[in-house]
């Protein structure tokens, strides 16, 4: 237990002196690529609570993740114009009122979708979730009003109180603190009595029928949470790049997301985030070189899943176990 | 005296082929009442009609005098009903400890605590010490499941199945796959825990149906055909001729 707070703190300091680092070194881009691999991170992370712990295997993430990120936009647009929502709520630009609001409007699409979804499962659950990912993807499309496929521009970030918010190392600081705290949520909540209850319908959904657990509604709250971390992870990520489009849904955004969780590690609690680290750092510096990078990135992936069993984290931890 | 397991008439068809034939039977408060019968009688359709597996096409099921026949499991279990299953059924990648703390933790509640540390739920964990320490798997507390013998797992179901505090324990061959040692053991394990709870117990080992049946109820074919003690059934020449005989020539 020692060791593993001494990495997390060691982490930590490491990646909050990216900003002096870029300013040193006069590589701007890293502060803004390093928080975006955070955000998608933390996307990523609450994907693997449902499907590297719950064995829930969602295809439709994505969907929550533009949902937070377009609560931000939407409700930045109205600010900006001075109308309000549907007539009735006025537009913010407030950070402490738009990232709560877009973890509730997450959560609250996470239950409509669960509670059809997880009905099923198996095959049938994945399609249903990239069915309603999609249905959620064409509905943002249609919505002229806001930008349709262009999207919401937020020519803005949300403010916060105390805070210079236009600053980028301070924007890229309030996200790294919040990653931090997304994980230690997480780190807490997979040794919780709710946590053991989720591995043990993962392991034998049967047995805990059998030992009196309604499975359903345990399954449900666990896609709720997890709907709720992606909308907070995209409510960042709009504000990170300043922009909301229907492409934060695209189905291919939850293959990305999953194959974080993969590469990094299933059901472990860093794998996702140093996933979308390396998934993310090899897509933009593939992209440099070659348009097709992803082929690249494909057969390294391969090569991870096939000789790692349990991807980087599996790597890392026998390194570790070696040194 | 009271039933605490009352089956009236209960009927289940899959299409054209009757797996359960207007079954009636009942099971008493602390007795072992023991459903035998050959291959393919039914007896499966009949325990997960129990669990609420699968719903009877008619007929009622009573647990403690309360009509369960459209409950959905869990709520089954609520009510007092626990069960062990044929093929073992256990969560492989936890450790015995684990597996035992979970089932405690489902019967004690809290199960939507999200901020709470589960390992540090002493109530639980000082329950799961008690089990271990009056059970064979005592030395084994700390082995992940899947490198459990098999007798060992058959244990460690039962024990979880137990610590459910069940009224009633259906319990689905508990001795499948079992040597002879191992069958003493399970043999000894039931009997220790019959003042506990009522059981109902489906099984092929005649010599454990014998050692621990308090009645005897004989399905061919989804309808029970007899029903008695030991003696009853050793002696009713419809059972030998159907069952009994088999085994013994």
């Amino acid at each position: 237990m020692k060791r593993e707070h001494i990495i997390l703190a060691a982490v930590f300091v490491v990646l909050a002196l990216v900003p002096f680092a870029a300013e040193l070194t006069g590589q701007a881009s890293w502060t803004r690529l390093v928080g975006q691999a955070l955000i998608y991170g933390m996307a990523a992370a609450s994907l693997n609570f449902i499907l590297g712990y719950g064995g829930m295997v969602s295809f439709g993430h994505a969907a929550f993740f533009g949902i937070g990120g377009y609560v931000v936009g939407i409700m930045y647009h109205h600010f900006d114009a001075g109308t309000a929502f549907l007539g009735l709520i006025p537009g913010t630009d407030q950070m402490l009122i738009t990232l709560p609001a877009a973890i509730l409007i997450a959560g609250l699409a996470a239950a409509l979708v669960g509670a059809m979804s997880l009905r099923t499962g198996g095959v049938q659950f994945i399609m249903i979730t990239l069915a309603f990912a999609q249905m959620f993807f064409f509905l943002f499309i249609s919505l002229k009003t806001y930008g349709g496929e262009d999207g919401i521009m937020v020519r803005r970030t949300n403010s916060l109180p105390g805070l210079n918010m236009r600053d980028k190392a301070t924007l890229y600081w309030v996200v790294l603190g919040l990653a931090a705290a997304y994980y230690l949520f997480l780190r807490r909540l997979v040794q919780s009595s709710f946590g053991q209850i989720i591995a043990g319908i993962r392991q034998n959904e049967r047995r805990m029928a059998a030992m009196g657990i309604s499975t359903y509604r345990y399954k449900l709250y666990a896609f709720v949470l997890s709907g709720m971390g992606a909308g907070l992870a995209g409510a960042l990520m709009v504000n990170f790049l300043r922009f909301a489009s229907p492409d934060m849904m695209h189905w291919s955004r939850s293959g990305e997301l999953m194959i974080m969780v993969i590469l990094g590690g299933v059901g472990t609690l860093a794998g996702p985030f140093i996933g979308a680290g390396v998934l993310f750092t090899l897509e933009t510096t593939l992209a440099r070189y070659t348009e097709h990078w992803m082929l690249p990135v494909g057969i390294i992936l391969l090569l991870v899943v096939m000789t790692s069993k349990g991807g980087l984290m599996a790597l890392l931890r026998r390194l570790g176990g070696k040194g | 005296m009271t039933h605490v397991l009352e089956i009236s008439g209960l009927l289940k068809t899959f299409g054209g082929l009757t797996a359960t034939d207007h079954v009636s039977l009942t099971v008493d408060t602390g007795e072992i009442h023991a459903l035998i019968g050959p291959n393919g009688a039914g007896k499966s359709t009949l325990i997960n009609q129990i669990c609420g597996e699968i719903t009877p096409n008619a007929g009622q099921i009573h647990l403690a005098g309360r009509d369960i026949t459209r409950l959905p499991p869990a709520d089954r279990v609520a009510l007092g009903l626990g069960r062990t299953f044929q093929i073992t059924s256990l969560l492989d990648d936890m450790t015995v400890r684990e597996n035992l703390g979970l089932a405690v933790q489902a019967r004690e509640g809290g199960n939507f605590r999200i901020f709470d540390r589960a390992a540090k739920r002493a109530e639980i964990w000082d329950e799961v010490a008690t089990i271990l320490k009056d059970s064979a798997l005592g030395d084994r507390a700390d082995v992940t499941v899947a490198d459990l013998a098999h007798g060992e797992k058959k244990q460690l179901e039962l024990a979880m199945a137990l610590s459910q505090r069940p009224r009633l324990l259906l319990l689905d061959e508990p001795m499948a796959g079992l040597g002879h040692v191992e069958s003493q053991q399970m043999i000894e394990a039931l009997l220790a825990a019959r003042g506990e709870c009522a059981m109902l117990l489906v099984e092929h080992d005649m010599e454990a149906v014998f050692a621990l049946a308090d009645r005897i109820s004989v399905l061919v074919y989804g309808r029970i055909i007899a029903a008695g003690n030991a003696d009853d059934i050793r002696a009713n020449p419809t059972v030998r001729e159907a069952y009994l005989g088999e085994e013994e020539a």
